[in-house]
């Protein structure tokens, strides 16, 4: 014996890792054990193989790999004996599965061993091809197993049907092959074949059109003649469990007739007599009996129609939903969901029940009751069924109020039958699980609240009352404070009061008293606050009495340690102390919000970092989306009326567009190009939009905002103080700038920095003839060196007007090359003006090969067409 | 059809794992500490039904050991604790009086006996004699086999003395 091998037998490893006390001894065992076993197997060592073996597999058991004994389970199963047959097909299943390569190579030795004269072998062989078997080995043992569908043994028979539902999942094609033998398998006395039989049937149905017809035309009679002989049969000691005969064979039996009833009448037909039969003389005092029953109702409720019968079903769930076990009741809230289609009237019946359940102390109750209320709810009964809802909501417990929460929203929003109980509901679920409501159920209430003009001073009266109450559920404080900020004369002055309504006083000091502890509060979060400081914005021109008090608040923020609640403050109170003109027109309410837009694009898809919301949808105040060329008065003219219109962004969100709170996206360093910023902030960028480099003049106003985005413009980060934008101007040339306006300091010109947001290049003249002269600016976005940005300008030499300007360019495979429009097409003469054009140039081999262009200007000088060429070699060397 | 089945004792530790789905060593392991987590900590009044990750798990606790039986949305959730209970009185009828020490020594035929009842995550016999008998027949073949190397062991080494 070799002195490696471990002498130790499988009863004293497993005592003595049993007698480890710590996790580290046990790993010190098993390894000195992994060893020894892998010792053993280079010496090829064949008395203890199988010990070995063992071993391992106990050891698989507590986790440890154990891949190399793999090839040990191999050897085992093609030596001769029983026992190392036996060990060997047991580790084979324990250690492998399906995905190992392995396994190919046991294919040999299944096959002589599903030939073997021993029908023990036999068993095993097809236990494992049953367990792990792969696609391809069934394929190749198919006909094998095919064959001993029909061994004299049932042992084996059973063992070949169950199989044969492996070879079928796994190679659906050859299920046609199976379908006869199944067939003469439902024939049998055997019980384990009989069981097995029905369930190969159940599975060839499933995955065969064919064998469904086939075994309709030929064995539904066989089958409920079988049913009935086992629920008439006598006591059988063999069979019985709690007085029943078999309720497995029961089971698979009505599962098989309700994969043949659903959908043929004529098989529903056949099967309504004995379904009766189980449905009404099945003991149900017992779990097993429970099961019979609980498998009758779903067969009767998915077969064709039956009256009679459906009733006795919805009968025996309504007994499962009093019953004292929790199993039975689970299974019965179950079995209601899937009845609830087919009769939605009886169900309703056992709302009470039902409701009940959702307050269970077992979750997997209330999640079940909870789905089944869900669905259960309709126009009628939403009020009372809500009201149930929203007053549980109050006990539950903390895992189960986001689930609830979410129904109820959901519920609220898809029934509700007036928009003012919809927004009492929501105020309720608001102030009693705010924290749990999803971003999007609160941006829907303020879209409704928006289009629900006549309960604006009624909403934002109540959710001043109930946020002063429960201050610590930050949605209901988001809503509150948005609508306050909107409509905050109508909560000091009453306006709109509805007779339901009790008087409320509130004065403008309590109005942004309620702001100010909003900002103030440590636990509320950054949107929030946000949120507050806009409202008090806004507030500012409509209590003047407050104006300077809210001037002070937000100077107060100036010096906030979070950038945006400081970047916010210092705009904000820069237009209150210099922009008195334009401020009213500012903060005017927020035009309606469109539910259409907001419904669609939730419906849209999930937000997608890229995509999202680079564009602004059109009903946006203040027109933003104008030519930046524009004059400024024109830019806070409110009628967009030559606003484009824009396409519907598929994700981002709506409101947080509107809200300009989206925080994220600011702080968001998104390195490429191709990924503009996240999100837009509108009210923001409304300051911001004077700093916009004015781009082509013809191209659409989308294409500024976005270009503003290529150019990761830093929304609006102005200071008042500084006498200059910081702007990173990539793709504005100087030139062009002149004449805009900076909105917020009103000094005329801007004085344009370029920041440098990768390594500055120098300016290069790329092409120069007598007559034309072309230059081109170059700029990169940091964290994307391959793709450079090219302003070209173009300047005429010559005394005479270029009209019909064209400028074209060809790049090598290894570059894309993107142009956008030039900026005209026509150019003054004598430098007068300029053309500029911006391209943008990816260069796939960035650092190992330079820029290079050929390029083609055309243009009309003197109604003579001019061509001119070049190639442009001369790039600086790192781009 | 029955995805796994798991036998975890009251402390977490794993004492017996069948997979007929295809699960990666390192799921299997996620699979185990996450149910384990779930089951091991519900109440005892509770019903014996887990919704986990579009399965229903079922599980029953049989004095420190929870038998668990992973099975898809659509199958008979009181038809599997009767599976599992036709399993306990099986292994019962083995071991006479089954315990969890008769599972931790005896992993092996405990795998057996799971072998002839259920096959590809099927039932395959509901007859616990067929299942005992089976199982006697297999354990005999094997004793026989024992006694004839040991004979054929015992004549070489008389031969060879």
């Amino acid at each position: 014996m070799n002195p490696f091998s471990s002498g130790t037998r499988l009863r004293d490893m497993i005592r003595a890792i049993r007698a480890c006390k710590t996790a580290a001894e046990e790993r010190a065992v098993v390894r000195k054990e992994c060893a020894a076993i892998r010792a053993a197997i280079n010496e090829n060592d064949q008395d203890y193989r199988h010990r070995n073996l063992a071993k391992l597999m106990f050891i698989h058991m507590l986790g440890y790999p154990t891949h190399f004994g793999q090839m040990e389970c191999l050897k085992l199963i093609a030596s001769t004996g029983f026992p190392e047959k036996r060990i060997g097909y047991l580790g084979l299943m324990l250690l492998l599965d399906e995905r190992q390569e392995v396994l190919m190579l046991v294919t040999n030795s299944l096959k002589q061993d599903l030939n073997h004269s021993n029908q023990y072998i036999v068993g095993l062989a097809l236990c494992a091809l049953g367990n792990i078997s792969s696609a391809e080995m069934a394929r190749d043992l198919a006909p094998d197993v095919e064959r001993l569908l029909q061994f004299r043994d049932p042992n084996i028979r059973k063992k070949a049907a169950l199989c044969s539902i492996r070879i079928i999942k796994k190679v659906p094609d050859l299920a046609e092959n199976f379908m006869h033998p199944a067939s003469s398998l439902l024939k049998e006395k055997h019980h384990g074949v009989l069981i097995t039989g029905v369930q190969l049937c159940t599975d060839l149905c499933k995955v065969s059109s064919e064998a469904l017809e086939y075994f309709r035309e030929n064995c539904i009679e066989g089958l409920v003649k079988t049913l009935r002989d086992i629920a008439n049969s006598p006591y059988s000691p063999e069979y019985d469990i709690a007085g029943i005969t078999d309720p497995f064979l029961h089971i698979r039996l009505l599962k098989l007739l309700r994969i043949l009833g659903q959908g043929d009448a004529g098989a529903s037909d056949c099967m309504t007599d004995i379904l009766a039969q189980v449905a009404s003389r099945t003991e149900s005092n017992k779990n097993a009996g429970n099961a019979i029953l609980y498998e009758c109702v779903e067969t009767i409720m998915s077969i064709e129609d039956n009256g009679g019968l459906r009733v006795l079903a919805i009968n025996i769930l309504g007994r499962f939903l009093s019953n004292r076990d929790n199993n039975i009741r689970y299974v019965g809230l179950n079995m209601l969901m899937k009845a609830i289609m087919v009769d939605a009237k009886a169900v309703q019946r056992h709302r009470a029940t039902i409701l009940e359940c959702v307050k269970d102390s077992d979750a997997s109750i209330q999640k079940r009751a909870l789905e089944l209320v869900y669905l259960l709810v309709n126009e009628s009964n939403v009020k009372p069924l809500t009201k149930e809802l929203i007053e549980y909501l109050e006990v539950s417990n903390q895992e189960f109020k986001g689930d609830i929460t979410a129904k109820i929203c959901s519920l609220v929003e898809k029934f509700s039958p007036a928009k003012i109980w919809y927004i009492d509901q929501m105020l309720k679920v608001l102030s009693e699980a705010g924290n749990f409501v999803k971003d999007e159920v609160w941006h829907a209430l303020i879209i409704v609240i928006s289009n629900a003009s006549d309960l604006h001073g009624y909403t934002v009266r109540a959710l001043y009352r109930v946020s002063q109450a429960s201050t610590e559920q930050e949605s209901l404080v988001r809503v509150a404070v948005w609508c306050v900020g909107e409509y905050g004369d109508m909560l000091v002055n009453n306006v709109g009061m509805l007779d339901i309504e009790e008087p409320i006083t509130v004065t403008e000091s309590d109005a942004v008293d309620a702001m100010e502890v909003a900002i103030k509060c440590q636990r509320l979060g950054l949107t929030t606050k946000a949120m507050a400081l806009i409202a008090l914005f806004k507030l500012s021109s409509r209590f003047p009495s407050c104006s300077e008090r809210i001037k002070d608040i937000i100077v107060q923020n100036k010096r906030s340690l979070v950038l945006e609640l400081q970047q916010r403050s210092i705009e904000f109170s820069c237009i209150l102390q210099k922009h008195h003109n334009i401020r009213s027109a500012l903060v005017e309410r927020m035009p309606i919000l469109d539910e259409a837009t907001f419904t669609g694009r939730k419906a849209g898809s999930l937000p997608t970092a890229v995509s999202a919301s680079s564009i602004i949808p059109c009903n946006l105040p203040n027109g933003i989306a104008k030519p930046a060329a524009a004059p400024i008065g024109d830019l806070l003219d409110l009628s967009s009326d030559d606003a484009p219109p824009a396409p519907v962004s598929s994700g981002g969100d709506f409101l947080q567009d509107l809200l300009g709170v989206d925080l994220s996206p600011a702080s968001a360093p998104s390195g490429t190009s191709q990924s503009p910023k996240t999100g837009t902030d509108v009210l923001l960028d409304l300051l911001s939009i004077g700093t916009l480099p004015p781009v082509q003049s013809s191209s659409s106003a989308i294409d500024i905002l976005s270009s503003s985005h290529d150019n990761k413009a830093p929304v609006a980060n102005l200071n008042g103080l500084a006498s200059h934008s910081s702007l990173s101007a990539n793709a504005t040339s100087p030139a062009s700038s002149a004449g805009m306006m900076d909105l917020l300091n009103g000094t005329g010109a801007i004085t344009q920095k370029h920041e440098e947001n990768g390594p500055a290049y120098p300016s290069l003249v790329a092409y120069e003839s007598s007559t034309l002269r072309m230059t081109f600016n170059f700029s990169k976005q940091p964290g994307n060196p391959q793709t450079t940005f090219i302003q070209a300008t173009f300047t005429n030499l010559s005394p005479n007007v270029y009209n019909g300007f064209l400028f074209q360019a060809a790049v090598p495979k290894f570059l894309q090359l993107h142009l956008d429009p030039a900026s005209s097409n026509t150019l003054p003469a004598s430098g007068n003006g300029s053309i500029t054009q911006c391209l943008k140039v990816t260069n796939t081999q960035h650092g190992k090969k330079s820029l290079v262009m050929r390029i083609r200007i055309a243009y009309k000088t003197n109604d003579k067409d001019v061509l001119e060429e070049g190639q442009i070699n001369n790039f600086p060397r790192d781009l | 059809m029955i995805h796994f089945v798991l036998l975890i004792s009251r402390q977490g530790k794993v004492r017996l794992t069948k997979w007929y789905s295809p699960y990666s060593q390192k799921e299997r392991t996620k699979v185990i500490r996450e149910l384990g987590g779930v089951i091991l900590n519900r109440g005892p009044k509770l019903c014996n039904f887990v919704d986990w990750r579009g399965f229903k798990v079922v599980y029953k606790r049989y004095a420190s050991l929870y038998f668990c039986m992973c099975i898809d949305q659509d199958d008979n959730e009181l038809e599997v604790l009767e599976i599992i209970h036709h399993f306990v009185e099986i292994l019962d009828r083995y071991f006479g009086s089954v315990c969890e020490l008769d599972l931790i020594f005896n992993f092996h035929k405990a795998y057996y006996i799971l072998d002839e009842l259920l096959l590809a995550g099927e039932l395959q016999e509901s007859s616990k004699k067929t299942v005992a008998r089976l199982i006697a027949a297999q354990d005999s073949l094997v004793e026989t086999a024992k006694e004839q190397a040991s004979s054929i062991s015992n004549i070489i080494a008389q031969a060879t003395k």
